[in-house]
């Protein structure tokens, strides 16, 4: 029963069903529009948590739906006779695995909790929903899909979602922040797209022969295009003078490059790596408190996850020797990141940068190219969702009373409002690094795997971490105590649909930070997986 | 073959496959005896639902010429139909080139006529539509040619109609400018093209597309300078044409001050009639001569065209606020998309036809372009000028529209789920066929920078407060070619293969495009 029901298009299509049922609530009903909303946002959510249950992590490639969206047909008058057809062929293919899997529950969980944030919207409530939901869709689509046009689709349609969403509910510099990310982004999806199509152009193509036909395919599935390129008797990996001297299939080593490092420019600008951030400033800055959570909490994670699927997996032995480059870039994002945010005069900007310095970790890990580091990646790309996500719902609560970020005109606030307070310094914690919290499970992995290779790189990093504890600090501590500014007393603590979602962010910190081997578990043999095919290709 | 020999082989069956052309010429004569007999105090709104009946009526003949030529079967039918000593076809390809222009027309032609109706400054009614009669006719030919002067009839036959369409609305000095202008570059092309075509025929000795292929390597060996004087001043005449770098200056001004149907008119089914004829001329001269140093030339400069009308398109574009010029500028972007096919050559491992890409992008072209003009035009007459501001605040005055138009500018933008993405991803997958790495990274580029101005042009719709929050009203005309647009250009983004897999069933390479 249970495999005959398409659980991943029902995952990925509930928010869109949410915006069908939207469209035809009337624009005054702004109860009936959060609570359709909030429905549609975590229904998602408990079909992840559902498909948490039911995973099996022995079995590789759970829940496939898999079918031809697109078959077009290609010219085939100059081949021979026997070729009986000669198509392009685009996948509608989702799967689940380890890596997907903690990735889609924090994209549910995260678009969960931001939609009980977006109580504060107080104009266009409709079409804010709307676009809202077509964001969700997009990225728990992202996570799934195994084709590379589908995988292509759902990214560009968080872009188009998030230029909606910053350019009509943002703050004061709204426009100038999502025509930024607009172009910046653009140019990475472009520069992916370009890796894609020439991924598609060689290893996607495949010849089925049988009998007395011969079948010709372009395809963009992810499976095929990483097999061929696995595979050493596959077209792509056949130099020409082999097949007679022309083979147009043919990746040659500098162009397998070539691709390697449009793949990681192009989801290096999303995660994002060092010279490439700029446009993330604008967004955490300007974007709308819900739409900050889910940007910094899961479409950062999406760049990531990017490198890891695409760039790492495809090309493991180009991965391997830039291993050394990833690692100094990494490095690169923690100090500067945690140096910048040391200066920061601004709370989000703080976050902000603080987001740049823990996504480099992400790329230590990933670097050291073993089980402990590898998994440390994707524990710290979950625990700094869960984390970004909450300091910045906080951030915007503050904001929401006190009318500002500046730190200058901030403190003393655990007077008027103990339960934010409580909540900002246990995140702040937990964004140091606290054992017991989430973020120091992730960071003490990734350096652990990295010290097996790098140890220079490593004990760098680590003393990265001491600058971390101080900005996180100085800013925590001198908003919630400290002396009082500008009327403090008067604010109102929050309310309960302020707090729902700030206690089920915390809860889910304090419970991987206690038992880290509840997402472990599941990546796993998974993480081994990729590590098994990352030796066999390096 | 003296011409009397020619017309005793054009038999009644033969004219039987004029029909679609006869048609749009018969129309257009009855309309203009219509209007030169019927008396001042009769409302001309007839003479544009009888131009439009006349367009769909060819449309029919050339749907049923090519159900008849077998085109849907694999060669069931005659496959082609060679009129006038093989100087002008019927076949596969200028069936499916000649549906796409005459329902770009048709689209284009109904919401025109109340346009017009309205329009005080056009003072003759009837002549706005029936020009439009001549001008498809011209197109049609240009699509069906296989001979330089069959294709120099069609081509002054579409100009001409189309000076005078420019210059419709007599009493403002902006259409008049622009006709002025229109006039004179036309002029130069139509110069440039047969000032061509005479050292083509020259060289050659023949003005048949295949007879001029077949003389070719030899006229290579003996006049080389001659023959590429004559290839480079008839692309140079049409690149005018096309409105492609460095010849598009002309545009902004001309679809500035035409009224909005006839620049619709301009963009669509001009650039496909033109870039239709120069296809399959290449095809039977320059494409066969690919691996000599000549053929190299022909297509690189046919690349560098494209590379660069991209580039001066949308840069140029960035800093336009006036929404003719801008749609101008961006026609000159997608101009430079739809030369890809025509400039990669068909070496390498064969994949679409070329004319089965080119084709695709019309498409979404036509749909796009179309559907943005209508809704141009919509918005222009509410707000009394060109200027993008004023389409400020149109998602509190027309909230349908706004969507309408968000869709479009998307598939313009080349945003996944719509025609334009797809149209753009088959040129690109093309230009790697060919390993033409530059003209690839260039196209994707240009498109992220288009995003710039289509989606300046959204902020105006639903990040600005307009003047007023009247409603707009969206009459019936306008409202159904804005909805088919948008429609066909999402089905075609999700399901391609509907025109992918018509157009390569039904035009053949060998057959349709290569004489001989």
């Amino acid at each position: 029963m249970a495999e005959t029901i398409p659980w991943l298009t029902l995952l990925v299509f509930t928010p869109i069903l949410g915006v069908c049922v939207l469209l035809l609530v009337p624009r005054r009903q702004t109860r009936l529009l959060r609570l359709t909303a909030v429905v549609s946002a975590l229904l998602p959510f408990m079909l992840s948590l559902w498909l948490f249950g039911q995973y099996d992590a022995a079995t590789a490639d759970q829940f496939r739906e898999q079918t031809a969206w697109m078959d077009v047909a290609l010219n085939r008058e100059a081949l021979n006779g026997s070729v009986t057809s000669f198509i392009y062929q685009f996948q509608y293919d989702l799967a689940i695995d380890g890596l997907s899997l903690p990735l889609v529950m924090l994209a549910a969980f995260i678009g969960c909790m931001a939609a009980l944030a977006s109580v504060n919207i107080r104009k266009r409530r409709k079409s804010y929903y709307v676009w809202f939901l077509l964001l969700e869709t997009g990225m728990l689509g992202v996570f799934l899909a195994r084709d590379l046009l589908l995988f292509f689709l759902f990214f560009e349609l968080t872009l188009v979602a998030m230029f909606f969403l910053i350019a009509i509910w943002g703050y004061f510099d709204r426009e100038k922040a999502a025509n930024t990310f607009l172009i910046y982004n653009g140019l990475g999806s472009a520069v992916m797209l370009f890796a894609f199509i020439l991924l598609i152009y060689t290893a996607g193509f495949q010849a089925v022969e049988s009998a007395d036909r011969v079948e010709l395919v372009y395809s963009g599935n992810y499976d095929i295009i990483a097999a061929n390129l696995l595979n050493p008797e596959a077209y792509v990996n056949l130099a020409p003078n082999l097949m007679g001297g022309d083979n147009p299939f043919y990746l040659s080593g500098e162009m397998k490059w070539v691709v390697f490092i449009l793949l990681l420019v192009a989801f290096g600008i999303k995660l994002p790596v060092m010279p490439l951030h700029t446009w993330m400033l604008h967004v955490h800055k300007e974007a709308p408190v819900p739409v900050v959570m889910i940007h910094s909490g899961v479409l950062l994670k999406m760049g990531a996850y990017g490198v890891l699927r695409f760039g790492m997996l495809l090309f493991p032995a180009e991965a391997r020797e830039a291993a050394a480059v990833i690692a100094w870039l990494g490095l690169a994002n923690i100090m500067c990141g945690a140096l910048l945010a040391l200066r920061q005069q601004d709370l989000k900007l703080v976050l902000a940068y603080s987001s740049l310095s823990h996504m480099g970790i992400v790329l230590l890990g990933l670097a050291s190219f073993n089980e402990i580091g590898v998994q440390g990646a994707v524990f710290q790309l979950v625990s700094h969702g869960l984390i970004s996500a909450l300091l910045f719902l906080i951030a915007g609560s503050i904001q929401e009373r006190t009318g500002t970020t500046e730190l200058a005109r901030l403190g003393g606030l655990s007077r008027s409002m103990p339960f934010i307070s409580g909540v900002l310094l246990a995140a702040g914690l937990a964004s140091l690094g606290m054992p017991g919290l989430s973020g120091f499970v992730g960071e003490l992995l990734s350096f652990l795997g990295l010290f097996e290779s790098m140890k220079a790189v490593t004990v760098l990093a680590a003393a990265g971490m001491v600058i971390t504890a101080a900005y996180v600090l100085r800013s925590v501590l001198g908003i919630t105590f400290g002396p009082l500014r500008e009327n403090g007393e008067e604010l109102k603590d929050a309310r309960l649909i302020e707090a729902v979602p700030m206690i089920a962010l915390l809860a889910f910190i304090i419970l991987l930070g206690l038992y880290p081997s509840v997402l472990n578990g599941t990546t796993a043999d998974s993480v081994q997986e990729i590590l098994s095919q990352l030796r066999a290709g390096g | 073959m003296t011409s009397t020999d020619l017309l005793q082989g054009l038999t009644w069956q033969d004219v039987g496959y004029l029909a679609p052309e006869i048609t749009l010429i018969a129309m257009a004569v009855l309309v203009t005896l219509l209007d030169l007999a019927l008396p001042d105090r009769i409302n001309r709104a007839f003479t544009g639902w009888f131009t439009l009946l006349g367009i769909l009526g060819s449309l029919g003949f050339v749907c049923w010429h090519m159900l008849q030529l077998g085109g849907t079967g694999d060669g069931a039918g005659p496959g082609v139909v060679r009129l006038l000593g093989d100087s002008y076809r019927v076949d596969g390809y200028a069936s499916v080139f000649k549906i796409i222009l005459l329902g770009a027309s048709a689209l284009i032609i109904l919401p025109g006529i109340r346009a017009v109706q309205r329009d005080e400054k056009v003072t003759d009614k009837g002549e706005a539509y029936t020009l439009m009669l001549p001008a498809a006719a011209g197109a049609l030919v240009m699509c069906s040619t296989g001979d330089l002067i069959t294709l120099f009839v069609g081509l002054e036959l579409l100009s001409i109609s189309t000076y005078v369409l420019v210059g419709i609305r007599k009493w403002s000095g902006r259409s008049q400018e622009g006709a002025f202008k229109y006039l004179v570059m036309g002029g130069i092309s139509s110069a440039f093209i047969l000032f061509g075509m005479s050292y083509i025929y020259g060289v050659t000795g023949s003005t048949n597309y295949g007879a001029i292929g077949g003389a070719l390597t030899r006229a290579l060996s003996d006049y080389e300078a001659l023959v590429y004087v004559g290839f480079f001043f008839l692309i140079g005449g049409f690149a005018v044409k096309l409105a492609a770098f460095p010849f598009h200056a002309w545009a902004p001004d001309v679809y500035q001050g035409a009224p909005a149907s006839v620049t619709a008119f301009l963009a669509v089914v001009t650039k496909g009639a033109f870039l239709a004829a120069l296809l399959r001329f290449l095809f039977n001269t320059a494409l066969p001569q690919m691996q000599t140093p000549f053929g190299e030339d022909i297509l690189l400069a046919l690349k560098l065209l494209a590379g660069s009308a991209m580039i001066a398109g949308t840069t140029a574009a960035l800093r336009q606020r006036n929404m003719k010029r801008l749609l101008a500028l961006s026609g000159t972007a997608n101009t430079g998309y739809m030369l890809v096919p025509l400039a990669v050559g068909v070496g390498g491992f064969v994949q679409w036809s070329n004319a089965a890409e080119l084709g695709f992008y019309l498409i979404a072209y036509a749909l796009m372009a179309t559907g943005v003009f209508t809704v141009h035009l919509v918005i222009s007459r509410e707000a009394g000028h060109d200027e993008m501001s004023g389409y400020a605040g149109l998602y509190y005055r027309a909230p349908w529209t706004a969507w309408a138009m968000v869709i479009l500018l998307l598939s313009l933008a080349g945003i996944p789920l719509t025609a334009g993405f797809l149209g753009k991803l088959f040129i690109l997958l093309s230009s790697i066929k060919s390993s033409d790495y530059w003209l690839a990274g260039i196209m994707l580029l240009s498109s992220v920078i288009s995003y710039y101005f289509y989606f300046a042009i959204i902020r105006q719709m639903f990040m600005r407060a307009g003047e007023t929050e009247r409603r707009i009203p969206m009459p019936l005309g306008s409202g159904l070619t804005i909805w088919v647009c948008v429609s066909a250009t999402i089905t075609l983004g999700l399901f391609p293969g509907l025109a992918m897999n018509w157009m390569d069933s039904t035009i053949s390479v060998l057959r349709d495009i290569l004489l001989g």
